[in-house]
């Protein structure tokens, strides 16, 4: 009876639960319902995932109006994966937050941080499960606009200027989505994202519709970070609190990238995106800028938060990169990536939460010898560290064989070899940690550190075994992939 | 429909260059926050004046009518106005927090106060 | 500003009627232009009004801080309180065709406790941003 209800349960819990913190106001309380509400979207999620496994998509009437005039909810293998995902990381971000935002943000806000975290959770799903095109915009404003906030809250007093300028080029983002959502809506009459690819087939050759897929295009990119449109993330990720780092840095782009995915494929097809524009070739010039700008950007940061932000945008490069194969090894690998970025990010970004608890900021020149301190801590990274480079056994590797094998099938051995290179460059940034962690002396600061708490290390050490584990049996996470990837496929034109 | 027909949509266009010329050019903060708004303004536009049919009446079921503007376009601008304002309202706390830290609100001074950390974005 | 006879005298005339204007656009929404947000804004700026020319301690007096930051999450309860009561009596979420007997009423209620809702939250928003922007300035001035 319940289960029916699914596809809308999993948004509403956390929706519901963001007015009852504020009128709690404990902060104890508040992480209690977050953790609470995420496990049980998690719990949604998985139930969901199970049932779409065969291919079939749930669809959800919101009010009882039915598709095409009211606001529907349809879950198919591609959403269920990304649900999944999205509670995966907030439940396991959850636990950890407990001690790492008690030590980062004001006590009297605390119920005002897990008000934003519910929020921004519940705004992430949405943007999953929905099938409403203008209904997208709304959730992807909730989960932004919550996001800021949830920057904003860091404690250096850059997190301020790096909420505001995330601001600024996200509402930009949004609003040119709503633009390419609104010519879209003029061409066709619906908002129905599956009507709307019922439709268009007639008027796809006229302007609105092109230059709907250009905004729709440059909006999206600005909420994924591609380069050049990722001037927002080093910074929001480098002075946010750690616990909102990791959040983001795992699902908030992940999110954006299926919403790019659902609109190419679903909405335009692949004739319109692939063939008659040249998407594939910008998408791959793009990839390839940020796979090595990006990298080699990262080499020389200072912050460590800085670097391994840099690295997003580098991974993030890689995402795209399979997307613009166009096959459906490419965006198998695509989609795979989404996780396995996700769980590796998360994992680093929670571990040097840890450091960065009593630390503060990080900095390389201030975390000499710190694998004396924080033994587990290190090691976490290193593993972490050794997922970004790909090195076989972890979940980094898994994708990047797929990005090559999809390279190799397109005919293009000098992508392959391209894809290795940007690897060595990860290498050299991963090596830094290394050598600045294990081979040098503690200072006066470092030998002071203790190991990070208990909730905090397991939460991450979670997420480093789910690197290592779906990297050894990657059967789940690519099966999944490969469904979703078919999907999309399937349905396009 | 002529050149001249499509005038709502030229409007569109020029309000929507303007906020965002505004927003890239301007340093001060404040004033981005407005050109942002102008932007978002032209995107109300760009929804409600295709919605009015030629001939069509506010859509409210009465005797003696057959065409009624689309009520749809409303609805949707009205959630967007709202998005709108609660953009605004957190911009504008922001650069509230941002002076009390900083005590100016010009990009360029902001910026210029903390150390930039080395190897800085091109 | 509450020095000044005329501006007193008219404010007390004129907050009342905008009280009234808001009840009016709010209960109007289904027959002409208004609805929640609407008369959500014109209750919260007859609030303002009355602090403009009284001052903000007097507005915080009447409507005090913690019964702002209880209208903007009680508003969004009762929004999603409605949503599940259309899941609890049978039907999906947020759903008014099972809210009575005859659909059409049921639409009519829900609806109307939907604006209800929005009203609360969106005067308490409004509110609590002119409080939170109005009472910085006075603290950096002392």
């Amino acid at each position: 009876m319940i289960s029916q209800h699914y596809p809308v349960l999993h948004v509403v819990l956390p929706l519901i639960a963001a007015p009852v913190m504020v009128l709690a106001r404990h902060g104890g309380i508040a992480w209690l319902l977050a953790t609470a509400v995420s496990w049980s979207s998690l719990a949604v999620s998985v139930a969901l995932f199970a049932q779409v496994a065969d291919g079939s998509v749930v669809s959800y009437a919101i009010g009882n109006w039915a598709p095409p005039w009211g606001i529907e909810y349809r879950i198919d293998s591609v959403n269920a994966f990304l649900l999944v995902l999205v509670s995966l990381i907030a439940s396991v971000v959850a636990i950890y937050s407990r001690e790492s935002v008690a030590a980062e943000v004001p006590r009297e806000q605390h119920y005002l941080f897990y008000t934003m975290y519910v929020l921004c959770l519940a705004g992430l799903l949405g943007i999953a499960a929905t099938g409403d095109g203008f209904n997208l915009f709304v959730f992807l404003e909730i989960s932004s606009l919550s996001s800021y906030v949830l920057i904003a809250l860091g404690r250096d007093r850059r997190a301020l200027m790096a909420s505001y300028q995330y601001l600024i080029m996200g509402t930009i983002g949004a609003t040119f989505i709503v633009i390419g959502v609104g010519l879209l809506f003029l061409m066709t009459g619906t908002l129905n994202l599956a009507d709307m690819a019922a439709r268009l087939p007639g008027v796809t050759e006229t302007r609105p519709v092109l230059a709907a897929l250009a905004f729709l295009t440059v909006g999206i990119c600005l909420k994924l970070a591609l380069f050049p449109l990722h001037l927002w993330l080093p910074n929001a990720y480098a002075y946010a609190p750690s616990a909102v780092t990791a959040f983001l840095a795992a699902t908030a782009t992940k999110v954006s990238v299926y919403v790019l995915l659902r609109f190419y494929y679903t909405v335009f097809g692949e004739s319109v995106v692939f063939a008659a524009l040249p998407m594939g070739g910008i998408l791959l010039a793009l990839s390839l800028a940020a796979m090595f700008i990006a990298s080699t950007i990262a080499i020389f940061q200072d912050d460590v938060k800085r670097l391994f932000a840099y690295s997003s945008v580098a991974q993030i490069g890689y995402i795209t990169l399979g997307i613009s194969f166009d096959s459906a090894t490419g965006l198998t690998a695509a989609i795979v990536h989404l996780f396995n970025h996700a769980l590796t990010k998360g994992a680093l970004f929670m571990l040097l939460g840890g450091v960065a608890l009593h630390l503060g900021r990080i900095r390389f020149r201030d975390i000499g010898g710190l694998a004396r301190v924080m033994p587990l801590t290190s090691f976490g990274v290193v593993l972490a560290g050794l997922s970004l480079i790909g090195v076989p056994g972890t979940v980094g590797f898994v994708s990047k064989w797929y990005l090559v094998l999809a390279a190799l099938e397109a005919g293009a051995g000098w992508l392959a070899a391209l894809i290795v290179l940007s690897s060595l460059l990860a290498v050299v940034y991963v090596w830094r940690f290394v050598e600045v962690a294990y081979f040098r002396e503690p200072s006066e600061a470092v030998s002071r550190l203790k190991e990070a708490p208990p909730s905090m290390l397991a939460a991450s050490w979670v997420m480093v075994v789910g690197c290592v584990y779906f990297g050894l049996d990657a059967s789940t996470t690519v099966g999944g992939a490969a469904q979703a990837a078919a999907t999309l496929l399937g349905i396009g034109r | 429909m002529t050149v001249a027909g499509h005038y709502s949509y030229w409007i569109t266009i020029v309000i929507a260059m303007a906020g965002l010329y505004i927003v890239i050019a301007r340093g001060n903060l404040v004033k981005k926050l407005v050109g942002l708004a102008i932007f978002q303004t032209s995107v109300y536009l760009l929804y409600i004046a295709p919605g009015k049919l030629i001939g069509g009446t506010a859509p409210i079921v009465a005797e003696g009518f057959a065409v009624y503007s689309n009520p749809l376009p409303h609805v949707l601008i009205l959630t967007a106005i709202v998005v709108g304002v609660a953009t605004l309202a957190l911009g504008l706390a922001l650069v509230v927090r941002i002076k009390e830290a900083y005590g100016s609100i010009e990009e360029d001074e902001i910026l210029g106060q903390d150390p930039a950390p080395p190897g800085r974005t091109p | 500003m509450k020095g000044y006879l005329v501006l007193r005298v008219v404010a007390k005339l004129m907050i009342a009627f905008m009280v009234v204007f808001a009840l009016y656009v709010q209960f109007h929404g289904d027959f002409g232009p208004g609805g929640g947000f609407q008369a959500g804004v014109i209750t919260a700026a007859a609030i303002v009004f009355y602090a403009i020319i009284f001052g903000l301690p007097a507005a915080r007096a009447v409507v005090p801080d913690w019964l702002v930051e209880a209208m903007v999450a009680a508003g969004v309860l009762l929004y999603a309180g409605v949503g599940f009561a259309g899941l609890v009596l049978g039907g999906n979420y947020l759903d008014y065709f099972v809210l009575a007997a005859d659909p059409v009423e049921g639409q009519h209620r829900g609806i109307f406790w939907i604006e209800l809702g929005v009203l609360i939250t969106v005067a308490g928003v409004m509110l609590k941003i002119f409080y939170m922007f109005a009472s910085r300035d006075e603290e950096r001035s002392r």
